[in-house]
Parts: structure tokens; C-alpha cells; sequence
């Protein structure tokens, strides 16, 4: 058995002034991509409750065109530019070692590029397909190319990665590779693999179609690569937060994190279990009863490793908090400290993650999503997920991560904490309208505020809540816009900080099972097996594909 | 891993598998099922979608049909932004198939407070079965964004 040893980065990154100023503005683009989300989300929370502002937006002409802005820049313009501004940073950091400053110029040049072509395609009225741009709805070619580029960006930051760690490993031979830098690794692994669902779906079908090469398209295969991807996204938005959760909270609350192996497992566990986007077509013809069964059973496998986050991140924040004189069974949890706006808004989004966990299972059970699938309960479940756990942590992280990028202080702490705070309250209270609603039958992706009948019972306070919950959002978001842009324009300038980095109570392993938790091959090659198994089926009825459908415009 | 933490995966683990068998359960002994038709619209070659699905039965005369001693079929057609026929009339009580099909984009057939949800995809026929116990009507709508009328799109279900 050979001994691995284990390495010790520096406490003090210092990366060059170029590749600060690319993540720094790639995080920008991801932050400006938000504002404008949000602003369209306001729109959309207040139709629920049959208030029509999209009149007043300038340029947008119909509620759907809104939505589809709402749901690209927010769910794949935000969260794209975060991590891979935030994940270039934490493999830098886990290692101690420059990034490749072309590369990520590369990143970022595709990221705001691709970001532009969508735009333009979005705001002229070409491409109101909303963000699942389910085919035959047919948006300009623009819209897709558009796509394509910032999941090109994304692939570029993996590459920039990869060959950071591989001349790491060069360098530190038979050496486990650092926590901060295995996780960073695997969240891009993980995604480079998910992606390729959406990216045959784009490049091999919906471009030629769009640009007119082909009359027609085949919707249920086009869906079900979209969905091999669209679910593993999930993940992707998630894992960089995880990063934060494991790897830098423990040390903003003085606590430790306590398992590193534990770590390891958690995101080689979503490697793992890659294909399980079938249980957004529970209700789809053409697939079989018994495969979403499979992909059910997956769906609940893959609850395990967020489980396992829970018990790891809580167990921090308790070590933490008992050095600072914390108490009791749960008291503790008050003796954290609160006044940190980064801390107390990721401790309020892990908090609200809770219950989107508990929503998302209760999607993901089979039969019993018949009551839940396409009503509001759905968006009620993934604003508690990406909205906030994802969204709200985002904006704790910045709290840190952008005076650290900018070299100058916070501009004040009390905005930060108010912002935390109201924006948790509003998406309690919108969520809780959004859920209700969609048992009272209220069907998302639907303007509500123009539907023709009568509205069934239940429907009216649902949209009341989601209203004013939604328009608490805002506020929220809309506060951390002002504590950010101030920071950067007025900020106190200040020495470089210290990125917060967790020591672990256990540290690395240097002989045993464990050091093979380090040998990403053998993680991939179950992961494909895994795709193969799940989709192997389904493929080879549906290739060659049947291009029955041809393309609708009418938005 | 250390005890605690080997603890709680085993619980969770434990948590997760008792929920599998309740949903295999309510699918098996209460007959909850997912929609998972294999039927597809055969479209010729030189033949559009929407006239492959005029000519294909049932749906070159949708409507309700009744197929037996307290059985009925409704087939329906999807079009943005209708569905055809816009008024379905069943009595309570009866066994009732639904068999949905659309000419252009997806569609979502939902009937909010039944387990009747699901999508129809362009060049495949959804099928479900729900027994309407209540007297009344019902709201039928499109639960999957179909373009600018979308939230315009929808039908009754007047169960007598």
C-alpha cells in the first residue's frame, strides 16, 4: 500500500492583478445578468396577483418574453458567471498555484459574447421560449448560439482547471490532492459531463433547424437531451455553493469542518448519479412507466449526498459556535455569528434549503407528482433551491469575495444584514402563496393575470402571497445590487484579505480506501456507465430521430 | 467515516428507501399511474403533422365516445390555442380514458383537484384514466407554455 502525503498550501494566495480583474469582472457580468432577471421577476410575482406592470417595461411586449429573460439570465447567465469566477478562485486558492490568465480571458470574453447574442435575441421578441426553449417552439438562431457560447465558457474554465491541478500533480507526485481543489475539480468534471445532453441537443439538432438547414425536429428527443443536462444544471448551480458551504463557512464561524473524506464522497456522489433528468418527464408519452420508476429510485439516491450536507455543514457551524460560548441542544445555533452578513445569509439560505429539499422530493416522488407537475407548486420549490440556497449563498459569498477581489472594505454591513434578512422573509412567504397555489391548481409559466376564467378557490391568496413575498425579493435583491456597486465604487480601500478557508478536524487520509476517493477516472467511468444504462434505451428507440414537428413562432 | 456520520447515512438511507415502497405502493395496490403511452401519430412522407393527425384514429373525429357499459372515451386535440371539442360532457361515476394528441407544440392536459395531468408532445398520443366521482365542472387547461395565448388555453369538463 503506498503512503500518500498530504499537502499544506501557503495560508496566502496572491494571484496576479490580471486574472483578480477577470473573475472579479466575470462575476460582474453574472451579478448585471441578476439585476435584470430580478426586475422581470418582480413583474411576474405581481401578475399572480392580477397587477399587470409589463406594460411599463420598456421594449418587453408580452409576460412570456419576460419570463424567458427571467429564467436565462438568472438561472444560466448568473449562475454560470459565479462559478466560474468563484470555482477559478477556489482551485487557485486550494492549491496555491496561478490560473492560466488566456484561458480565463477566454472564459470570460465567450461568457459575455454568448450573454449578448441571447439578449439580442431575447429582447428583440425572437426567442420567447423560455429558458427550456422546448422545440417546436422555434426562437431565432441567434438565441441558441447565444447558449452554446456560455456552455463553451464554462468548458474553457474546465480546461483552465484541469491543467492547473495536472501541473500541480506534476509537481507533488503520490500527493492527496487539497480538499479546495478536489471539490472544485469534481463540481467542473461533474458539469462537463451533464452538459453534453444539451449540447447534441443544440449543436446536432435545434441550430441546423433555427437556421433552416432542416424543416423538422423530433420534440421528445430534443426534450429528453435537454432534460439529460437540465437536471444535473441543477447540481451545477448548487456544487459551487457546496464549496462554500464545506469549505468556507466552517472558518467565517470559527468552527472547523470535521470529515474531509465525507466531503470527497458528497460531490463524488453527484458525479455518480448524472442521469436522473427523466423525472421532469414523469408525465411524458413515449417514455416507460418503468424507467421513470428507475429514475425515481436515482432521484431519491441522489438526495443522500445533500442529506450527508446537512449533518457535515450543521456540525461546523455547531463547533463554531460552541467556542463562542453557544449552548443547549439547538440554543447554540443562536450563539453564531449573526452580524456577518456573509455568514448569516448562507445560514439563512441553508435554513431555507431545508425546505426545498423537502419540496423537491416530494417532485421527485413518481405517482404523486401527477398533483404538483407544471402547477406553481414547482417554481414555489425551486425559488426555496436556486432561488435562495443558491441566489441568497451567492450573494453571502460576494459579501466576502468581492472586497477581497476590489482590496476595499464592505460598504456597510447593516444593508448587507437587512438585505439577508428581507429577502429570506420574502421568499417564505412567496414560496408559501407559489406551493399553495399549485395544490389549488394553479399552473406555472402562465399569465394568470390575463387568463380568461373564473378562478378556481385558493387561487386568489396564493397570488397575493407570491406578490408580496415576490416584491420583498426584489427589495432584497435589489439592496445587495446597492452594498455591492457602493463597494466597489466607495468601498475603504484596504490591505488584500485572506480568503476564509476551513481547516478539517480529520485530515486527508495518506493510506487506505480513501486515497482512491482522488482517482477521478474511476468516478467518471461509473458516471458514463450510469448514462449509458439510464439512456441507453430510450436512444436507440428514438435514433434515428422522428422529424415530425416543424418550427412555431407564435410569441 | 465516524460513527455519527455513519449513523445518520444509515437513517437517511433507511428514510429514503421507506418512501420508495410507499410510492411503488400507491402504484401498484392503489392503481396511481403515471401517463406512459408508447402510441405515436405515424406522419407519411409529404405529410404535415396536423393533417397525419386529422386522419389518424381517433382523432379524425374527437369527441366523446362511450366504449362500453359505463366507459366512456374522450379524444382530444391540442392546438395552440384551443383544445377540440371545448366542452366535454361525462357522467359521474364512469370509467373515463383520455386520449390526447397535438398538432403543433406541446401542451400540457391538466384538470386542477384530479390526478388527470399530463403532456402531450407533438407526434405521440397521452393516455390516462380518472373516474369523476363529483358532479360539476371541471377546468381543463394547458399546463406547458405554448406561445402568446397561452394562458388563454383551456376547455370544461361538465361531469352530470
Amino acid at each position: 500500500m503506498s503512503t500518500a502525503i498530504v499537502f499544506e498550501p501557503d495560508k496566502r494566495l496572491q494571484l496576479p492583478d490580471a486574472q483578480r480583474r477577470l473573475i472579479a469582472l466575470t462575476l460582474y457580468v453574472g451579478f448585471a445578468a441578476l439585476a435584470i432577471g430580478v426586475m422581470n421577476g418582480l413583474a411576474q410575482a405581481l401578475n399572480y396577483a392580477h397587477i399587470d406592470i409589463f406594460k411599463y417595461y420598456p421594449g418587453m411586449r408580452t409576460y412570456y418574453q419576460g419570463l424567458t429573460v427571467h429564467g436565462v439570465f438568472n438561472a444560466i447567465v448568473f449562475t454560470f458567471a459565479f462559478a466560474n469566477g468563484f470555482v477559478a478562485l477556489t482551485m487557485a486558492r486550494g492549491l496555491n498555484r496561478k490560473l492560466n490568465t488566456g484561458l480565463l480571458g477566454a472564459a470570460f470574453g465567450c461568457l459575455v459574447v454568448g450573454t449578448l447574442f441571447t439578449a439580442y435575441a431575447m429582447f428583440s421578441g425572437q426567442a420567447s421560449v423560455l429558458f427550456t426553449f422546448y422545440a417546436p417552439l422555434e426562437a431565432n438562431w441567434t438565441f441558441y448560439f447565444g447558449l452554446v457560447l456560455i456552455v463553451v465558457s464554462t468548458w474553457i474554465t474546465s480546461v483552465n482547471l484541469f491543467l492547473t491541478l495536472s501541473a500541480w500533480r506534476r509537481e507533488h507526485p503520490g500527493q492527496r490532492i487539497p480538499l479546495l481543489a478536489f471539490i472544485s475539480a469534481v463540481t467542473y468534471v461533474f458539469w462537463d459531463i451533464s452538459s453534453i445532453g444539451i449540447a447534441v441537443e443544440t449543436v446536432v439538432f435545434i441550430l441546423p433547424w433555427s437556421l433552416g438547414l432542416v424543416a423538422t425536429t423530433d420534440p421528445l428527443l430534443d426534450r429528453t437531451l435537454f432534460w439529460l443536462t437540465g437536471h444535473p444544471i441543477v447540481y451545477f448551480w448548487l456544487l459551487p455553493v457546496y464549496i462554500s458551504w464545506y469549505a468556507m463557512i466552517p472558518k467565517q464561524v470559527d468552527g472547523k469542518l470535521f470529515s474531509d473524506s465525507v466531503v470527497r464522497i458528497v460531490f463524488l456522489m453527484f458525479l455518480c448519479i448524472i442521469p436522473i433528468g427523466m423525472h421532469h418527464q414523469y408525465l411524458d408519452p413515449g417514455i416507460t412507466a418503468h424507467m421513470k420508476f428507475v429514475t425515481a429510485v436515482l432521484t431519491f439516491m441522489v438526495f443522500l449526498p445533500s442529506l450527508l450536507t446537512a449533518f457535515s455543514v450543521m456540525y461546523a457551524l455547531e463547533i463554531g459556535a460552541r467556542r463562542h460560548g453557544g449552548r443547549g441542544l439547538v440554543a447554540w445555533f443562536f450563539s453564531l455569528p449573526w452580524s456577518d452578513p456573509s455568514v448569516a445569509a448562507q445560514v439563512l439560505s441553508m435554513l431555507v434549503f431545508m425546505l426545498g429539499g423537502i419540496t423537491g422530493l416530494m417532485n421527485a416522488s413518481y405517482n404523486m407528482n401527477l398533483e404538483v407537475h407544471n402547477t406553481t407548486f414547482v417554481p414555489g420549490h425551486f425559488h426555496l433551491t436556486v432561488g435562495t440556497a443558491v441566489a441568497l449563498s451567492i450573494m453571502g459569498v460576494a459579501y466576502w469575495l468581492v472586497p477581497y477581489l476590489e482590496h476595499r472594505k464592505l460598504w456597510s454591513r447593516g444593508w448587507a444584514l437587512a438585505q439577508a434578512w428581507i429577502y429570506t422573509i420574502g421568499v417564505l412567504i412567496f414560496a408559501r402563496g407559489m406551493i399553495s397555489g399549485g395544490l389549488a391548481g394553479m399552473p406555472r409559466r402562465t399569465a394568470i393575470s390575463l387568463a380568461p376564467y373564473a378562478e378556481p378557490a385558493g387561487w386568489k391568496i396564493a397570488g397575493i402571497f407570491t406578490a408580496v413575498g415576490g416584491t420583498l425579493m426584489f427589495v432584497g435583491a435589489m439592496m445587495f445590487f446597492v452594498v455591492i456597486g457602493f463597494t466597489i465604487l466607495f468601498g475603504e480601500r484596504e490591505e488584500p484579505a485572506e480568503i476564509p478557508f476551513t481547516e478539517t478536524v480529520q485530515a486527508p487520509a495518506g493510506i487506505g480506501w480513501e486515497v482512491s476517493l482522488d482517482h477521478l477516472r474511476y468516478w467518471i467511468a461509473i458516471a458514463v456507465v450510469l448514462i449509458v444504462v439510464m439512456y441507453g434505451p430510450f436512444l436507440a428507440a428514438h435514433i434515428p430521430p422522428a422529424p415530425i414537428a416543424t418550427g412555431f413562432k407564435g410569441f | 467515516m465516524e460513527r455519527y456520520e455513519k449513523i445518520f447515512f444509515a437513517i437517511s438511507a433507511v428514510m429514503l428507501t421507506l418512501f420508495l415502497c410507499a410510492l411503488a405502493y400507491a402504484s401498484i395496490a392503489m392503481h396511481i399511474y403515471l401517463p406512459s403511452s408508447q402510441a405515436v401519430i405515424q406522419v407519411k412522407p409529404g405529410q404535415n403533422l396536423a393533417s397525419a393527425v386529422l386522419t389518424t384514429p381517433p382523432f379524425n373525429s374527437p369527441g366523446v365516445r362511450q366504449t362500453g357499459p359505463n366507459q366512456y372515451e374522450v379524444d382530444v386535440i391540442a392546438q395552440a390555442w384551443f383544445f377540440y371539442p371545448n366542452v366535454i360532457k361525462l357522467p359521474a361515476g364512469a370509467e373515463v380514458t383520455f386520449k390526447v394528441t397535438s398538432v403543433d407544440v406541446i401542451h400540457g392536459f391538466y384538470i386542477p383537484g384530479t390526478t388527470v395531468n399530463m403532456m402531450v408532445i407533438p407526434g405521440h398520443i397521452s393516455v390516462t384514466h380518472y373516474r369523476f366521482e363529483q358532479h360539476g365542472d371541471y377546468l381543463l387547461l394547458c399546463n406547458e407554455y405554448c406561445g402568446k395565448e397561452h394562458h388563454t388555453m383551456h376547455a370544461k369538463v361538465e361531469v352530470q
